[in-house]
């Protein structure tokens, strides 16, 4: 696989496909595997995706501590805001709805990890839905959004424990912000940017669940990271470029990660874990976890 | 190498990709060592495993994991009242490996009928998992293929033994990486393989008279 989105992007120019297109081939070639049956896997991943979507958007779910759930529905059918009828609050309640499965232990799609599996679902099958764009269309996107954490795993990291929030919703924005530009039928170089942008937006954010629990802040930092995407999205649709290349502003992440005080680094030592309210609701829920042997 | 499939996916049960379906992936990596669910495990968390594993169900994945669940399996939500209905004994422990071990780190001690075994390995996020020493010999076995490890006396030849015997059973040979603690000293073989190693290939190597031991680790990547 690609180790720096500019090659995938030099490559992709050259050849005049889109960035789906070279990192299929860069994995079946790495895999031995036929395209086909990587965009079968890819298929499978969508139908979960939306699986935890649907599920988390009844709003009957609570985590296991209690911490989170039922927000999804909040935004399906609570009053408006100032962005009602927009795929916009649609979206955010995707990303709500899947992290709040993923905190009920149900099944989900770590993309590219359980904690930061809201945003790309919320993106892409949101857009989808708004734009009535079709599966096929969709499955690319996840295979850019695969090539764009790919060379976030080789240049930075993807682990909340080892770079804080931003390897994980942040560089979840990066890669839905890619994909989606992609599916929106923007360039490779646009899609490039868009990466730039998101994660330009998420530098530096910190992972700090209360109890150390994939729950708060979690389940609202997809969220707002799938906020970032679409903000990053509009922009580089709209002809914006990040003077910064996309590799160096993951590297950059990666750095930040490696300097980030280990209190920052899903050990709940630090940020709102760290809260007076933090360590209360912590402490009483892990106390109920505990008893109930849950 | 990083897979786009890794990249995307696993599909799994939550919370955490690293502490969840990686802590899972070791735990049925470590179950190979004994060839199978150990009777008694004895497993022991480092760093944020052991700081934040109990909310993030690390205790449940593992064991679920050296059951044979994988990380999709829903039984995983109920993997400590599992162990306890089947009789199985699996002990939790804090602990500081080494200060420089990965964050997800953990120290697993299994024993199933008379074989008895241990592993460390990490979890390093995204639900990728490294293997780093088997019985006090350090290793890298990320999971992503079948894997057959092996110790044996430094004897020449013993490369081309063991590829020929992997041959025979029609095994394609993905990787292999040799190392020696020092010459003349016990040599380390990590063979990754293509498609899956049947268990008598591991029990025509182990009974080679310089092998000193020999495992057979699963696929458990996606």
């Amino acid at each position: 696989m690609y180790k720096s989105l500019a090659d995938a992007i030099r490559d992709a120019e050259a050849r005049g496909v889109p960035l789906s297109t070279v990192a299929l081939d860069a994995e079946a070639k790495d895999q031995g595997r036929p395209v086909q049956e990587i965009r079968d896997a890819l298929r499978r991943a969508l139908v979960v995706m939306r699986g935890a979507v649907e599920r988390g958007m009844v709003g009957d779910l609570m985590s296991s501590s209690g911490l989170v759930g039922g927000d999804a529905a909040k935004l399906r059918t609570g009053p408006d805001g100032p962005l009602a009828g927009t795929p916009f609050r649609d979206i955010l309640a995707r990303a709500l709805a899947v992290q709040e499965v993923n905190a009920a232990m149900g099944v989900i799609v770590a993309a590219p990890t359980a904690g930061g599996a809201g945003v790309l679902p919320a993106v892409l099958t949101g857009l989808a839905a708004a734009r009535g764009i079709d599966d096929e269309r969709v499955i690319d996107a996840l295979a850019t959004a695969g090539l764009i954490g790919a060379v976030v795993a080789e240049r930075a990291s993807l682990s909340g424990a080892e770079g804080g929030c931003q390897a994980e919703t942040g560089a979840a924005a990066g890669m839905a912000a890619g994909a989606a530009v992609e599916m929106l039928g923007g360039s490779p170089r646009q899609a490039g940017h868009a990466t730039a942008l998101a994660q330009q937006g998420t530098l530096g954010l910190v992972c700090d669940p209360l109890g150390g629990l994939v729950e708060l802040p979690c389940v609202f930092r997809n969220a707002t990271g799938a906020a970032i995407a679409m903000a990053a999205i509009e922009m580089a649709m709209a002809g914006i470029e990040f003077a910064i290349p996309a590799d160096e502003v993951i590297d950059t992440m990666g750095e930040i990660g490696a300097e980030m005080d280990v209190r920052y680094r899903e050990t709940a030592g630090g940020g709102l874990a760290a809260t007076p309210t933090g360590r209360r609701l912590a402490r009483e829920r892990l106390y109920e976890l505990k008893r109930s042997g849950g | 190498m990083v897979s786009l499939l890794d990249i995307i996916g696993p599909v799994m049960v939550g919370p955490s990709s690293s502490h969840t379906a990686g802590a899972c992936r070791l735990g049925l990596l470590a179950r190979c060592l004994v060839g199978g669910t150990p009777e008694r495990a004895t497993i022991e968390l480092h760093g944020s495993f052991a700081r934040t594993g109990e909310g993030h169900g690390t205790d449940k994945a593992i064991a679920g994991g050296l059951m044979g669940f994988r990380p999709d399996d829903e039984r995983l939500r109920t993997a400590l009242d599992i162990i306890e209905r089947e009789g199985l004994r699996y002990t939790f422990e804090k602990t500081t490996l080494s200060n420089d071990a990965h964050p997800n780190s953990v120290r697993i001690t299994l024993e199933r009928g008379d074989r008895r075994s241990q592993m460390v390995g990490a979890s390093l996020g995204a639900g990728r998992v490294m293997v780093t020493e088997i019985d006090g010999y350090p290793v890298e076995v990320s999971g992503n293929l079948h894997t057959i490890v092996l110790v044996a006396e430094d004897v020449k030849g013993s490369i081309a033994r063991i590829a020929g015997i992997l041959a025979e059973a029609d095994l394609n040979i993905a990787t292999l990486k040799l190392t020696r603690k020092e010459r003349g000293g016990d040599a380390f073989m990590v063979i990754e393989i293509d498609n899956t190693p049947p268990e008598e290939v591991r029990d025509t190597i182990r009974a080679l008279s310089w092998v000193r031991w020999a495992f057979r680790l699963d696929k458990v990547s996606a």
